[in-house]
């Protein structure tokens, strides 16, 4: 049984947006009150449209910012009050894979530099110690020797992800959080970066926070999933609950969108109309009221809380019934 | 696999790949050496007036003598050799200048640019408020607060450029920013001293340089200027903008008193900016094959 390696609980980020000289600042609420645990060697899937809150939770995970409200704990120490002597310690732990691998990586150094800054940061070794884990590195990703010596832009979008992954597992990392690592590849690329990736944790037992809008690819790595919407959470639970028997009507909209090859797969089309509200000003009860088909009085009024529904957790009313 | 060539030798066969750069640096070159040897390549003093040779024309031009090769001046002097000599007080403003305001433009900028509280805008509000000044009356102010003389109109000159570096700078770092790259740095652990020097600088300095390239030149003028009105280099030294500006009334009778000085700053901007060119394309690695 693995341990729980990073841990969120209650965890907020609002962020202060000017409306105006004579007007008070509006709150957006980017992140509210997410609760999610990470196990080692695991994967952690976090699923949603744009907007809804996943980059900014992967701020909050790789320490980029500092959470409004919650505790973050890594590895047994909370962040929050760690000093920064612990911080520095915990930092090369939590790495980042980023969406688009043509603005990741600095169009200026070379790849051997870009892989070896995360060790001058953290580490003491000489150059030649450096380079030789650089290569090292490099060769367990799928890059040839040869590399070693070039920029970026004279590679393809797959070679470039490779590094920023080689990259991020530099420090070896405890958890990588992966911000929608193949969705700027072409399809026939984005399997060989995903079977790297897990072909990775089999080896170094890293964990993962995968963030993506693409189901079919969470089913494939996920361990777990959480579906976010509008900076909460809507549904959460090991991975195979969550895609057999979906309860919140916003994961099954989802699941209907996910093309699938065989015709048999393919459940009823449900299409989500209209868009999801501003951020500026949620409505009181339930964020999706206004686009879910199931919406009565009462989900416009009072906010559903997450709650254990037959094996994982979802914020609906009306999560009986769905079944 | 061969060996990695050293930076500034992969850095020389970059720039070599470009004539017109190169030609700007042999040009640079020799007047550096002008002004490093100039006594001892000098013809004649530069300040010596040979009463007897007012206005000789230059040597190849009628009435000319082969021991002034461009001619004398109004009091005498060979102008072959105030040029030479003028290399010197010229190449040593543009330089001076232009670094005192490239250094700490680029610094300011930096600076200005990550710090998003009342520090990076009270710099710019510094910066606007020295350019809404027209940047001679400014520099004709800091001269008159620090005295008159070359030293002085150097920070003088530097004062006036600083904005523009400062304001190019932000711009520039600005739209790197937030880029994912140096999200990337900043996980892996970079403090700001790494990310503004290491991460962000080398990917905003294409445009400083030009802009350094050319602001050389404009030091070299405001020099000029500054000489004319009497705050600059101060009589008798020789100095190519305050040789132009001296005997601008010479124009219509001894054209070569006023033509050499300006042929002079010509070539040397022309030869900067066309080195200035070469580096930044060398400097960037998406030109390289």
């Amino acid at each position: 049984m693995s341990e729980i390696l990073f841990e969120a609980r209650d965890l907020s980020r609002h962020y202060l947006v000017p409306q105006g000289v004579f007007r008070p600042k509006a709150v957006v609420r980017a992140l509210d009150g997410v609760s999610f645990g990470v196990m080692a060697g695991h994967t952690l899937a976090v699923v949603g449209e744009s907007g809804c809150g996943k980059s900014t939770l992967a701020r909050q995970i790789t320490m980029l910012e500092t959470p409004t409200a919650g505790s973050l704990k890594l590895d047994g120490h909370a962040l929050a009050s760690a000093s920064k002597a612990t911080l520095r310690q915990l930092r090369p732990m939590v790495q980042m894979v980023f969406q688009n691998p043509y603005a990741s990586l600095n169009p200026r150094k070379r790849i051997g530099s870009i892989l070896e800054e995360p060790l001058k940061i953290h580490t003491t070794f000489n150059a030649a110690e450096r380079a030789e884990r650089a290569r090292a590195m490099m060769a367990r990703v799928g890059l040839r020797p040869e590399h070693y010596e070039r920029y970026p832009h004279m590679f393809s979008g797959g070679q470039r992800q490779r590094v920023a992954i080689a990259r991020a597992l530099m420090t070896q990392p405890k958890l990588v959080v992966a911000d929608e690592p193949v969705s700027a590849l072409d399809v026939s690329i984005q399997a060989q970066v995903l079977n790297l990736l897990m072909d990775l944790q089999t080896e170094t037992n890293v964990a993962y926070v995968f963030i993506s809008h693409n189901l079919a690819v969470v089913e494939h790595i996920a361990d777990e999933v959480m579906v976010m919407y509008l900076g909460r959470v809507v549904e959460q639970g090991p991975a195979r609950a969550v895609f057999d028997t979906a309860l919140h009507p916003y994961t099954r909209a989802l699941l209907a969108a996910t093309p699938r090859l065989n015709p048999a797969e393919r459940g009823e089309r449900a299409i989500v109309r209209g868009e999801p509200p501003s951020p500026l000003a949620p409505p009181r009860g339930c964020a999706y009221a206004s686009r879910c088909p199931l919406a009565q009085a009462r989900c416009r009024d009072e906010a559903p809380a997450l709650r254990d529904v037959g094996g994982h957790r979802v914020a609906c009313h009306f999560a009986e019934t769905a079944r | 696999m061969n060996r990695p060539t050293h930076p500034l030798l992969e850095l020389w066969r970059d720039f070599a790949r470009n004539p017109g750069a190169v030609g700007g640096l042999v040009v640079v070159l020799a007047l550096v050496c002008c002004a490093l040897f100039a006594d001892g390549l000098a013809p004649h003093s530069p300040i010596e007036q040979y009463r007897d040779a007012i206005l000789t024309p230059p040597a190849w031009a009628e009435g000319g003598r082969a021991e002034f090769l461009l001619g004398t001046d109004p009091v005498g002097r060979d102008v072959l050799s105030r040029l030479i000599h003028g290399a010197r007080l010229s190449l040593g403003i543009g330089v001076v200048s232009v670094s005192l305001s490239l250094g700490f433009g680029i610094l300011l900028g930096l600076i200005a640019g990550f710090s998003r509280g009342w520090v990076g805008t009270a710099v710019m509000r510094l910066m606007d408020i020295l350019l809404a000044q027209p940047s001679l009356l400014l520099a004709v102010a800091v001269v008159a607060v620090l005295g008159p003389g070359l030293i002085n109109a150097m920070y003088a000159i530097a004062i006036v450029l600083l904005p523009h570096y400062v304001r190019l700078t932000r711009a520039a770092v600005v739209s790197e920013r937030d880029k994912e790259y140096v999200q990337a740095s900043r996980i892996a652990g970079a403090g700001t001293l790494r990310l503004m020097f290491i991460t962000v600088l080398p990917n905003c300095l294409a445009p400083l340089i030009v802009q350094a390239t050319l602001g050389f030149s404009t030091a070299i003028l405001d020099a000029a200027a500054l000489g004319f009105l009497g705050l600059g280099a101060q009589p008798p030294a020789s100095e190519w903008g305050a040789m132009l500006a001296g005997a601008m009334e010479f124009i219509q009778s001894a054209w070569w008193v006023v033509t050499l000085p300006g042929i002079a700053i010509f070539v040397a901007v022309l030869a900067f900016n066309l080195m200035g060119d070469g580096l930044r394309d060398a400097l960037d690695p998406k030109l390289k094959r």
